[in-house]
């Protein structure tokens, strides 16, 4: 039989609507290709919508002394040095420029007194350093992008999942996905592909990532034969919400602490200070994550097994203005007034500082046409992000993946596509409606979520992540013997399935990086080798596809140049 | 443990009915919350749209015992739990399936719309108070609920001459900008058929971030159309010119 798909063209192929896949977009557009964007959801539902606190970018608007040098040295400090330097390096020193890019596109931020964009704390910055929009940044950002992009002549796909990565030789060609809505396939051909698929929550049971955080990017690219790397460092949010249950895990922005939030214990103790007595609570989120963790499992938590965090010291109009979202949040789902009263926080599994391995100038990945930014990408943030440097490098780094994925179209004649990788992956994609008896995804899905959940959180050891490979395995397999039910059309059952194929890839190389690395930095916390490693130190885990196997290596870090090398060692 | 019964709406374009549920209810519990549980563990098929589950994205809009609302944030302990609780798809849409709406055609109307242009030569210098009733306009979530229960739009499906709520509050928030220097009365009037609003205030009251969007963003801009083109005095000096 063969395969019935409509097929679109385009010289640069963007999977992903968020910051940085629309950022990638109107830098491709600049240079003249002709692009496409493929989401899950409708556009301007990505992820990116819900990012509160703001981005990070050292405009000097607030406190004068900031500069890109403060910017990179803290970014380098908060990922505990095992970050890609150079990264860090452009993304310090770019940021301001596509701050004020949003501004000129038509996105308006909180002002200062004299008119400028306003900034903000937040944990890590030396500095006031976040420009915000009350806490509903990333809404502002996605807008002013989709709008730009929809008016420059974007082509969007809605409602469009990629199931595959289709290759000519040893470079990527295109891609095969469904419709969502009527479960039909269609093949896009592109000379670049860039992966803006974000992070990888989903396979945790406490997120603050919605249903399309299924890590199908780096899935995709592993399949591929791309690099993955510092698979190991999954950032839990210090502060998410834990009760009532329907709400667990939602995020509660870090503004609040940026903004004069506080943290206690069910005693009353400001338990900061037995963590980190310099920064409190504006400590990095690894740090603050692993505190409030400890709090409870000693005891100290709060009725629902949290810690309070507390702004209602400050006045009610000054938390309705800079917090609103947090305000409508808590009074509608929680029946909680946080101008009067604290709020129960407790971690949730929020963001993937590794990804896919990418050059620092190009964002192109191990894999000749495929480039990578913002979550889906590895490198920026090493082994924990700050607060605010997402939205950043979404601009910062989608821009240059897009440019570099059209100068890399211009320079190539088309691809070939042959059938085979079409007919096997449509074939694949069917298959749980051929089988019948099988068990729901959803179940497995569940399941998933408890192994990574509890063996695979903030706190780890050898013999639960070796259970947990255990585990995956046997997922795995249920995973080959699911069924749905239904028909194509919007079906959710038939969609979490190909979805859970993608979670099962990344969570396994998480847990296989967590595994080989014996020591404890940033958001990677082994109970059984607490502390920093040297040896270590120098050192990002690498996964690639071998055969079927899924192999592991360590590899250097690239090393500092001596100035920056320098500043990051100041003591400031 | 307590259970709530739910009607919910199953079917495509060719129609469909109402199928019952029985759902175990939880302290805190929202509409999508029931919704998932009856996707896990009675119909792994039914259609829904969903992100954040927080109120911020807007994607899980529908009508839960007849009224409009976010299902996310629409509490089960807020609704009476002794007759079954209807969830049926955006009426003002067509049903592609179950609770799932074709809303393209707002994507399309957005298109249309001229963007921000600045004025040349701006120093960017902006001030909060200039644009606190701007910031207001760009918290919409794009969750359409204000175009569903328009009337010109539900009940006359004026699609091809009117644009709806949302987007008077899309164009307010350009002309509103204070360094925007674009006109789109023309298009307020002509295109987006503003005339057609009379101001029943429906779209406000089921706006779930409580932008004020008839009095805010639709009455001032009618405002700008009569001025603009219905000032007895300019209309005047048109008529001797000879000019539009």
């Amino acid at each position: 039989m063969t395969t019935e798909y409509e097929t679109h063209d385009h010289d640069v192929l963007i999977i992903g609507a968020g910051g940085a896949g629309l950022r990638a977009a109107l830098g491709a557009l600049e240079r003249g290709a002709k692009v496409g964007v493929v989401c899950k959801s409708l556009l301007g539902k990505a992820h990116t919508v819900m990012a509160e606190g703001g981005i990070a970018a050292a405009m000097a608007n607030v406190d004068s002394a900031d500069d890109w040098r403060t910017h990179f040295r803290d970014t380098m400090r908060g990922g505990k040095l095992l970050n890609n330097w150079r990264m860090a390096q452009i993304h310090a020193q770019e940021a301001p420029e596509r701050v004020r890019e949003l501004e000129q596109w038509g996105a308006l931020f909180d002002r200062t007194p004299d008119g400028q964009i306003l900034q903000r704390a937040f944990g890590g910055h030396t500095f006031r350093r976040l420009c915000h929009v009350g806490d509903r940044t990333g809404l502002e950002m996605i807008r002013t992008l989709q709008d730009r992009g929809v008016q420059l002549g974007i082509d969007v796909y809605m409602e469009c999942t990629i199931s595959r990565l289709l290759k000519d030789g040893d470079r990527v060609a295109g891609a095969l996905g469904y419709w969502r809505e009527q479960g039909r396939f269609v093949i896009f051909r592109a000379k670049s592909i860039v992966m803006a698929t974000g992070g990888i929550g989903k396979a945790w049971k406490i997120t603050s990532n919605s249903w399309e955080y299924t890590g199908d990017g780096m899935a995709l690219a592993y399949d591929a034969g791309a690099e993955l790397m510092d698979m190991e460092f999954v950032q839990f949010h210090p502060t998410g919400m834990v009760w009532p249950p329907g709400v667990q895990g939602i995020l509660v922005t870090e503004a609040v602490r940026g903004e004069g939030g506080v943290l206690r214990n069910k005693l009353g103790q400001r338990f900061m200070e037995q963590y980190d007595p310099k920064k409190m609570e504006l400590s990095t989120r690894d740090v603050v994550a692993r505190a409030i963790y400890t709090e409870v499992r000693e005891g100290r938590g709060t009725e629902h097994g949290g810690a309070y965090l507390d702004i209602s010291q400050k006045p009610p109009d000054y938390v309705k203005k800079k917090l609103p979202s947090m305000y409508h949040q808590f009074k509608e789902l929680a029946d909680v007034d946080i101008t009067k009263g604290p709020m129960e926080v407790g971690p949730t599994c929020h963001y993937m500082m590794g990804g896919i391995r990418v050059n620092a100038e190009t964002a192109e990945s191990s894999l000749a046409g495929l480039f990578a930014a913002g979550e889906a990408a590895a490198g920026l943030h090493g082994a924990n992000r700050l607060g605010g440097n997402s939205l950043s490098d979404l601009l910062v780094f989608g821009r240059r993946a897009g440019l570099a994925a059209a100068e890399h179209a211009e320079n190539l004649s088309s691809t070939a596509i042959d059938s085979g990788q079409i007919e096997e992956g449509a074939r694949e994609m069917l298959a749980p409606f051929e089988r019948k008896g099988g068990e729901s995804p959803y179940a497995i899905h569940v399941d998933l979520q408890e192994t990574m959940q509890n063996l695979v959180g903030i706190f780890r050891n050898r013999e639960d992540l070796i259970r947990a490979l255990e585990e995956l395995e046997k997922l795995k397999e249920r995973g080959r013997g699911l069924s749905v039910e239904g028909s194509r059309l919007f079906n959710p059952g038939w969609h979490l399935a190909q979805d859970l194929k993608a979670m099962l890839t990344v969570s396994e190389a998480v847990t296989r990086s967590a595994l080989a690395r014996e020591e404890s930095r940033g958001a990677h916390s082994r109970i059984d080798h607490p502390g920093l490693d040297a040896n270590w130190g120098t050192k990002n885990n690498v996964i690639v596809r071998q055969g079927s196997a899924m192999t592991l290596r360590p590899s250097a870090v690239p090393e500092l140049p001596g100035d920056l090398k320098q500043l990051v060692e100041e003591d400031k | 443990m307590a259970e709530a019964i739910f009607e919910v709406f199953r079917g495509d374009r060719e129609g469909g009915q109402a199928a019952t549920y029985r759902v175990p209810i939880a302290p805190g519990m929202v509409v999508l919350d029931a919704l998932h549980h009856i996707q896990a563990h009675q119909a792994p098929d039914l259609a829904v749209r969903w992100n954040c589950k927080a109120g911020k994205c807007g994607s899980c809009s529908a009508e839960v015992n007849g009224r409009p609302r976010l299902t996310c944030k629409t509490r089960m302990d807020a609704l009476p739990l002794d007759k079954p609780i209807t969830v049926q798809p955006m009426k003002a849409f067509r049903v592609i399936k179950d609770l799932v709406t074709d809303v393209s055609w707002n994507y399309r109307v957005n298109k249309t719309i001229p963007p921000f242009e600045p004025r040349p030569g701006t120093d960017w210098k902006i001030y909060q108070h200039d644009v606190d009733r701007v910031q207001e306009f760009r918290k919409c979530i794009e969750c359409f609920l204000c175009q569903n229960v328009c009337h010109v739009l539900r009940e006359h499906e004026e699609m091809e001459h009117f644009g709806g709520p949302r987007f008077f509050v899309r164009v307010a928030a350009l002309e509103m900008h204070p360094l925007d220097s674009k006109s789109r009365t023309r298009m307020l009037k002509e295109e987006l058929g503003i005339g057609l609003c009379n101001i029943t205030k429906c779209c406000t009251e089921v706006c779930p971030e409580e932008i004020h969007i008839t009095d805010n963003a639709i009455i001032p801009l009618k405002e700008r159309v009569v001025d603009e083109f219905y000032d007895p005095v300019l209309m005047l000096v048109r008529k001797i010119r000879g000019t539009k």
